[in-house]
């Protein structure tokens, strides 16, 4: 094991901003949807780099969890967003403004 | 029998119970059997408690029921006490009420509220009766309250009338102005001595000095609540008005029993008070005053039913005047008679006004002895018991407590016997102006006098009886007679009667007595004069009256001196709260607090755009805000 | 030698990630999407965790990735016709994930050059050990995901149906 996991935890950093920059930066729910998985991707990678590092299993257990939490969101969430569709003709978030106080 | 006791205000709360929740499906004639039967099978119970008693050595025996209220040093089983005087006013309060019952039969026969009636009045003798079984304070004050709350109920039964209303209301707060007194004495017993069951106080307070100050808080404390229960002056205004229920509940609950509770809490703690003498001189004082204060007022009333009223609030007094003076079996005694023949004039009242048809009112009566003869001897025999003929229960009862007064001081005697005299008075004026001369009411009045059923003139029949023989089990010694009520009542007031020694000549009873039969001869004879062989009529309104006549007639102006000086200071002090308060200080904190949240929402509103954009731009600003604070 | 794989694919990623950000057609976005999980799939390998590098392609570029592409397909959204925020507003996403990186970055520095607390083991990416620990220590967790993914089964079909009456 050669590369420290700083370098790890840099990249991870890296990406997890990439899909916060594309959460606020685009208006199509769909592009969103696709940031958060990078997000949680970014988060998967230092999973498995400390579980590398430390030697420990848990570490990439725990990323199975997240890729069946991840798949039930995205199946739950396109279908909502296929409703939502349905209703305005529209992904763009800022037709969901109906929760205005 | 005693292990029964329990079942003694169960069989009551029973009969409550059933004819309370199903009263609307039960017949009349089911609802009043029932009523009547649970009374009677306590009454039954009550009499093989009595006899059983009589028998064994124990004199006083403890059954305990359950456990009730267990809070760190206090500690308060649920169990009652048999002894002497507990199981003496079981029988009174269940024989008495039996018949008071089997009369109301008849009485309220065509009354609406029949059964909710029966089932107050079985809740009454439930209450009256775990009021004087319980054996410590804290029962006595729950069985105290329960009767307080039935006396209002029974007052206000005739609910459709104001005035009704207003009489049940003021006899609920005044009596409260005396449980508060009373509640404060049980915590300062229970401060005191640690415990509020009758035998550790007791036997705690033989061990304190005569006159301990804190014993004479105490019995005062004790006293107002009595004061308050027993229509003493100056919380006795309510028991007149609380005339305004039905007769037969003035006869059982504001004559014969529940005005005695008072009686029986001073009776039971007596051994407190005679190790406070200060108080003793109070309660002595405060019965005397009440006696004759509330006999003069008796001189000059024309309804039939406040005459009684009147008297009972001085027979009251003359009670507490033998609780004062130590003649704490005079007292019972007196307790015991004046149910009888006070029952026994009320009930006969109610069969007048039944006869009547509703009047009240002495001045349009007269000449009924023809119609209704069974009515007029019990009434008279009832009249001749409490003016203490020779002979009848009251001139026993009567004699024993004017003797003790005298004993302890010549002024109370003479006030005593001046009551006595205007006691006689009053009565035999009623007594006339009902039954002698002529009938001066409508003539359809007239056409309908009739004399009642059955079921109302046996009762009457039986309570004249007792009237008439009650007195037998209190022959005092000079009279060659054994006082067999003072030997079955000594366990109760043992340690009392060592400290207060009785001795009086024979002479000097003798000649005590022949002074009260003589004056109360002189007033017979005076009554006799002026509204029989005179035709004396009281006048019709109220300005032929002489100004002290007026006076007398308006009661001292009590109520409107109370009026002035207690209820309407506080109606405007409370207006006043009110108005200030109420309307500015506390509405203007509510309302307050209402505007600044309305106004603060009003801006922080415009942040919720629904713009989901908006909101995770937000949540990431914060995240890195928490982030920074956090890592750095 | 792993050293320039690791920059290499490092690069890779970043870059894709960020076509998926800011490119304008939606199915490109879902396409680079795809090649950024292969440069992390390749990360796993180099960190031995080479069971997990083929799920990771299996379920996300195979799956769910496909998932995407249906329902960008179905409505038909593949135009670059979206509409964009104003500038002002891209300019505050980007400051602010700009300062989220610089806080994390930050943070790390702060970390220092941190060692291993293990010797190093080779062998725990493999499915034997990975089917230990998620069979004996993760048994109810596994068993509680199969009731989540049921759950957004049936959630899903019934969203997804034309009417619900």
């Amino acid at each position: 094991m050669q590369i420290s996991i700083n370098w790890y935890l840099l990249l991870s950093a890296v990406l997890f901003t990439i899909g916060v920059l594309g959460v606020l930066f685009r208006r199509n729910a769909i592009i969103i949807f696709m940031s958060i998985e990078l997000m949680l991707n970014a988060v998967n990678l230092l999973l498995v780099a400390f579980s590398s590092y430390l030697s420990d299993s848990k570490g990439q257990v725990f990323v199975f969890f997240i890729m069946a939490v991840a798949a039930a969101e995205v199946a739950v969430g396109l279908a909502i967003l296929m409703s939502v569709y349905r209703n305005s003709k529209s992904t763009d978030i800022n037709s969901l403004n109906k929760l205005k106080g | 029998m005693i292990k029964l006791v329990g079942l003694v205000p169960l069989l009551p709360l029973v009969g409550f119970l059933i004819i309370g929740f199903f009263g609307k499906k039960l017949s009349k004639g089911l609802a009043g059997v029932i009523g009547s039967a649970a009374v009677f099978a306590a009454f039954a119970v009550a009499v093989g408690i009595f006899f059983e008693l009589n028998g064994q050595a124990d004199k006083s025996v403890t059954v305990p029921l359950f456990s009730w209220i267990t809070a760190g040093k206090l500690s308060v089983p649920f169990s009652f006490l048999i002894d002497p005087l507990s199981s003496l006013f079981l029988l009174i309060i269940t024989g008495i009420g039996f018949l008071i019952h089997v009369y109301s039969t008849a009485y309220m026969h065509d009354d609406e509220g029949f059964s909710r009636f029966f089932a107050y009045l079985n809740l009454f003798i439930f209450f009256m009766l775990l009021l004087v079984l319980g054996s410590n304070y804290l029962i006595m004050f729950v069985g105290w309250e329960g009767v307080g709350l039935c006396s209002y109920l029974l007052i206000g039964f005739w609910f459709k009338n104001t005035a009704y209303n207003n009489a049940a209301k003021k006899a609920f707060i005044m009596n409260r102005i005396g449980d508060l007194g009373f509640l404060l004495g049980i915590i300062l017993i229970f401060v005191t001595f640690g415990s509020i069951s009758y035998h550790e106080v007791f036997e705690q307070a033989k061990s304190y000095a005569t006159g301990t100050p804190v014993l004479t808080a105490i019995a005062l404390l004790l006293f107002v609540g009595a004061m308050g229960k027993s229509a003493q002056l100056p919380l006795y205004t309510w028991l007149p008005d609380a005339m305004a229920g039905p007769t037969p509940v003035s006869a059982l609950i504001h004559a014969a029993t529940m005005v005695t509770a008072g009686i029986y809490m001073i009776a039971r703690s007596n051994i407190l008070y005679t190790l406070s003498p200060d108080a003793m001189s109070v309660v002595a004082i405060i019965g005397v005053c009440t006696a004759l204060f509330a006999a003069t007022i008796g001189l000059a009333q024309n309804d039939i039913k406040k005459v009684l009223a009147y008297s009972t609030v001085s027979q009251l007094g003359y009670m507490f005047l033998a609780l004062g003076v130590g003649a704490y079996t005079g007292a019972v005694f007196h307790v015991m008679t004046h149910a009888f023949f006070k029952a026994l004039l009320f009930l006969g009242a109610g069969s007048v006004i039944h006869a009547m048809s509703g009047e009240q009112d002495i001045r349009k009566m007269g000449g009924l002895k023809k119609y209704i003869p069974i009515t007029q001897m019990t009434f008279l025999i009832g009249t001749l018991a409490i003016s203490g003929f020779p002979g009848f229960s009251g001139f026993f009862s009567k004699d024993e407590i004017l003797a003790h007064a005298y004993e302890h001081n010549k002024v109370l005697w003479f006030v005593g016997i001046l009551t006595a005299g205007m006691t006689t008075f009053y009565m035999f004026r009623l007594y006339f102006l009902t039954f002698k001369g002529t009938f001066r009411g409508t003539h359809e009045q007239e056409h309908h006098l009739h004399e009642s059923p059955k079921a109302m003139t046996i009762p009457l029949i039986i309570l004249a009886v007792l009237s008439l023989l009650g007195g037998l089990i209190g022959i005092p010694e000079v009279l060659g007679g054994r006082h067999f009520l003072e030997e079955f009542l000594k366990p109760v007031f043992e340690d009392s009667s060592f400290r207060l020694v009785h001795h009086l000549s024979h002479n000097t009873e003798y000649i005590l007595m022949a002074v009260a039969v003589a004056v109360m001869a002189g007033s017979i004879w005076y009554a006799y004069k002026t509204y029989v062989t005179d035709k004396t009529v009281p006048a019709e309104s109220e300005e032929e009256l002489n100004p002290l006549h007026k006076l007398v007639y308006r009661k001292y102006m009590v109520d409107e001196l109370y009026e002035s000086i207690i209820t309407k200071p506080l109606n405007f002090i409370g207006e006043g709260l009110h108005k200030v308060v109420d309307n500015q200080i506390v509405d203007g904190v509510v309302n307050g607090c209402g505007y600044v949240v309305n106004g603060v929402s009003g801006v922080i509103r415009k942040a919720q755009t629904g713009n989901i954009g908006f909101y995770v731009f937000v949540m990431v600003i914060s995240i890195v805000l928490i982030l920074f604070t956090q890592l750095f | 030698m792993t050293t320039y794989l690791f920059y290499f694919l490092s690069f890779l990623a970043i870059m894709f990630a960020l076509m998926v950000v800011l490119s304008k057609n939606p199915i490109h976005s879902v396409l680079y999407l795809v090649l950024t999980f292969f440069a992390i799939a390749g990360h796993y390998v180099l960190l031995n965790a080479q069971f997990l590098a083929a799920v990771h392609i299996i379920v996300y570029a195979g799956a769910i990735m496909v998932l995407f592409l249906f329902v960008i397909m179905l409505l038909n959204l593949n135009k670059e016709t979206e509409p964009h925020k104003s500038l002002w507003l891209k300019g505050m996403a980007a400051v602010a994930s700009g300062s989220l990186l610089v806080v994390l970055v930050g943070s790390l520095k702060n970390a220092g050059q941190m060692q291993a607390a293990a010797p190093y083991n080779g062998s725990i990416g493999l499915i034997e050990n990975l089917g230990q620990t998620l069979f004996h220590e993760f048994l109810l967790p596994f068993e509680v995901a199969s009731i989540l993914l049921l759950g957004a089964m049936v959630g899903a079909v019934m969203l997804g149906k034309k009417s619900i009456k």
